[in-house]
């Protein structure tokens, strides 16, 4: 199961990447969306996969998973929100201001600073 | 138990919501964050005298016992530098009063300055490493706000870069922090020390201390991991620029700093090795671009990445003596980044370029300045007895007793470029006659000045008085030396 995992969270790397290659703006936020949840679902896979039973251990669980992972995951699964919230805004903001969304167009010169 | 350790985080916390609250009212705003970064400084200060004489400060949040919850350490290092990134945050918003105008200071300039001392501070403070990722989120999210704030063209640009950048080694953090975790099974920075030397030198840990070394070179600018940073830093005004300089790269090489003393001291053959070359390499980098230039920003900008690299040869020697050096250098740099900045921020606004070639001649109305800025440049190349000597010296002897002579060699001969880049800037400045004469009016640049100047004092000070400085300095450096130290203060064994 562990394997599996990180087959798809190396998938979803793979397209983030991609992604974050193109020309496009809102391609490349897409790219770095889909690298945050191949990220959580690494950090899912860390913590190890149990046979299923809740994280909430009493004095002697026989079988329980391991909550800080899921913690940690609910931590960076808000902040990258928050993140990719502000990076669209800006680049909307930066589409009106600038008349473009393609990078390489954006790259910037010596000239116009 | 007392709760000292978390007032730095808690003061710029508390004041940048008031600030929020206050938007429309400008000198509400000034007030507020001037007392608040005061009050920070106070309780840094309270912090460092209780660290030196009772040892390692420790809060554990919510109660929770040592290896299990959030744990704030506030040793000397970490005590050091929140003191000095306070004092730079409160120079950098009394010079702001007057440079950042209006527009900025209506849309929440001020309360994101305090978000970002939040962030600097925590991770200077924290002593769990997947917190240390949430105060560098706050910390970037602040960035984020403050590069772009005012919405200029070439804001706009270059903050798109940074912000993805910053997001790509985001999501390396996280990745290594999961890795860490399953290897080691702890969050607690002690608990995963006391945890790595009971594992040893696996290949996985030092596999883990690349990892971070990446994610931590993306932050602080180490060759070949730069690259973005010339182009973003020389988008924002001024004063935002003098908090970037001074603070964000730095909290990257605490960062390095800490874990590489903490964690992955046990394959030193390999990860210092890299670090080393690494060092050395953005030496050069960095020279390159600071004498290729003839633009103040610029030059300045790539003087942040030849104080990183002297400071990544200083860790990666791993002595007692050269990590006093790192330690004094770090701190001095911090220092006389922010006036240089601040500084060239003047500069730029008397002469209205910060083109080298279109300005000139700015000593015959400005001496005081003028002066002012070539202290600070000889400070910058460490001359005797300014700031940058101490650290310097301890970092080049210590090369050269381990028998690192290229290095040792190339952070000496750094100097001299850095000296030249500087006095360049200088000449460049104030000391050539313009064609174009200069106009009779003189700029008022007084509450401008007065910050910056108080940053120059406390980087001469700081140089004049190492005796005074060197007792705090050994104690920081005692604790990363020797890692039982932490580790006892944390977990209390």
């Amino acid at each position: 199961m562990e394997i599996l995992m990180c087959i798809v969270a190396g998938m979803l790397f793979a397209a983030a990447v991609y992604l974050m290659l193109s020309k496009s703006l809102l391609r490349i936020i897409i790219g770095t969306g889909l690298l945050s949840h191949g990220t959580h679902l690494m950090l899912l896979t860390m913590g190890g996969l149990k046979t299923g039973t809740v994280p909430v251990l009493g004095e002697h669980a026989a079988s329980y998973t391991d909550p800080i992972p899921q913690a940690l995951i609910l931590t960076a699964i808000v902040i990258s929100f928050g993140v990719t919230a502000i990076f669209l805004v800006i680049a909307y903001r930066a589409y009106q201001d600038l008349g473009t969304d393609n990078m390489d167009q954006l790259r910037g010169s010596e000239a116009d600073d | 138990m007392i709760n000292l350790p978390i007032l730095p985080i808690l003061i710029p916390l508390v004041a940048a919501i008031i600030l929020i609250f206050l938007a429309k009212s400008i000198y509400a705003q000034r007030i507020v964050s001037v007392i608040a970064s005061i009050a920070t400084i106070i309780s840094s200060i309270m912090i460092m005298a209780k660290v030196k004489s009772d040892g390692i400060q420790t809060v554990d949040m919510g109660s929770w016992p040592a290896p299990f919850g959030i744990t704030l350490v506030s040793d000397m290092l970490s005590v050091l530098l929140v003191l000095t990134a306070s004092v730079i945050t409160l120079c950098v918003i009394l010079y702001s009063f007057r440079s950042i105008g209006n527009g900025r200071e209506r849309f929440y300039y001020y309360p994101i300055v305090q978000f970002l001392l939040l962030g600097v501070n925590g991770s200077f403070t924290t002593g769990d490493i997947f917190n240390l990722f949430v105060f560098f989120e706050i910390m970037l999210m602040s960035s984020y706000v403050l590069i772009v704030i005012g919405g200029t063209k070439i804001q706009l640009r270059e903050s798109i870069k940074y912000i993805l950048v910053n997001v790509i080694s985001s999501a390396i953090f996280v990745m290594a922090v999961g890795f860490l975790y399953s290897v080691t099974g702890s969050l607690n920075m002690a608990h995963i020390s006391a945890r790595i030397s009971e594992i040893g030198s696996e290949p996985i840990i030092t596999v883990l201390a690349v990892l971070f070394l990446i994610v931590f070179g993306l932050k602080g600018a180490i060759f070949p991991l730069y690259f973005w940073l010339p182009g973003s830093y020389s988008a924002p005004p001024a004063p935002i620029l003098a908090l970037f300089g001074s603070l964000l790269t730095k909290v990257g090489i605490y960062a390095i700093l800490r874990t590489y003393t903490l964690f992955f001291y046990h394959d030193q053959p390999f990860t210092h090795d890299i670090l080393s070359l690494l060092a050395l390499l953005t030496i050069v980098a960095g020279v390159i671009g600071a004498l290729a230039y003839r633009d103040v920003k610029q030059i300045l900008i790539y003087n942040i990445i030849i104080a990183v690299g002297v400071l990544l040869f200083g860790i990666a020697t791993m002595t007692d003596e050269s990590l006093a050096g790192t330690v004094f250098y770090l701190i001095h740099d911090m220092i006389i980044k922010a006036a240089l900045f601040l500084l060239g921020g003047i500069i730029i606004y008397i002469a209205g370029t910060s083109n080298l070639n279109k300005m000139g001649g700015l000593i015959l109305q400005y001496p005081a300045l003028g002066w002012t800025f070539l202290l600070a440049s000889f400070a910058l190349a460490g001359i005797p007895p300014l700031s940058g000597f101490t650290g310097k010296l301890l970092i080049v002897r210590s090369g050269f007793a381990e028998g690192e002579y290229v290095g040792a060699i190339v952070v000496l001969l750094s100097s001299l470029a850095v000296l030249y880049s500087v006095v360049n800037l200088f000449m460049g400045a104030f000391w050539k006659t313009t064609e174009t004469p200069l106009p009779d009016v003189k700029k008022r640049t007084g509450s401008l000045f007065i910050p910056v100047v108080v940053l120059v004092l406390l980087s001469v000070l700081y140089g004049v008085g190492t005796e005074f400085v060197y007792p705090y300095v050994m104690h920081a450096v005692d604790v990363l030396i020797h890692p039982e130290i932490y580790i006892d203060a944390v977990l209390k064994e």
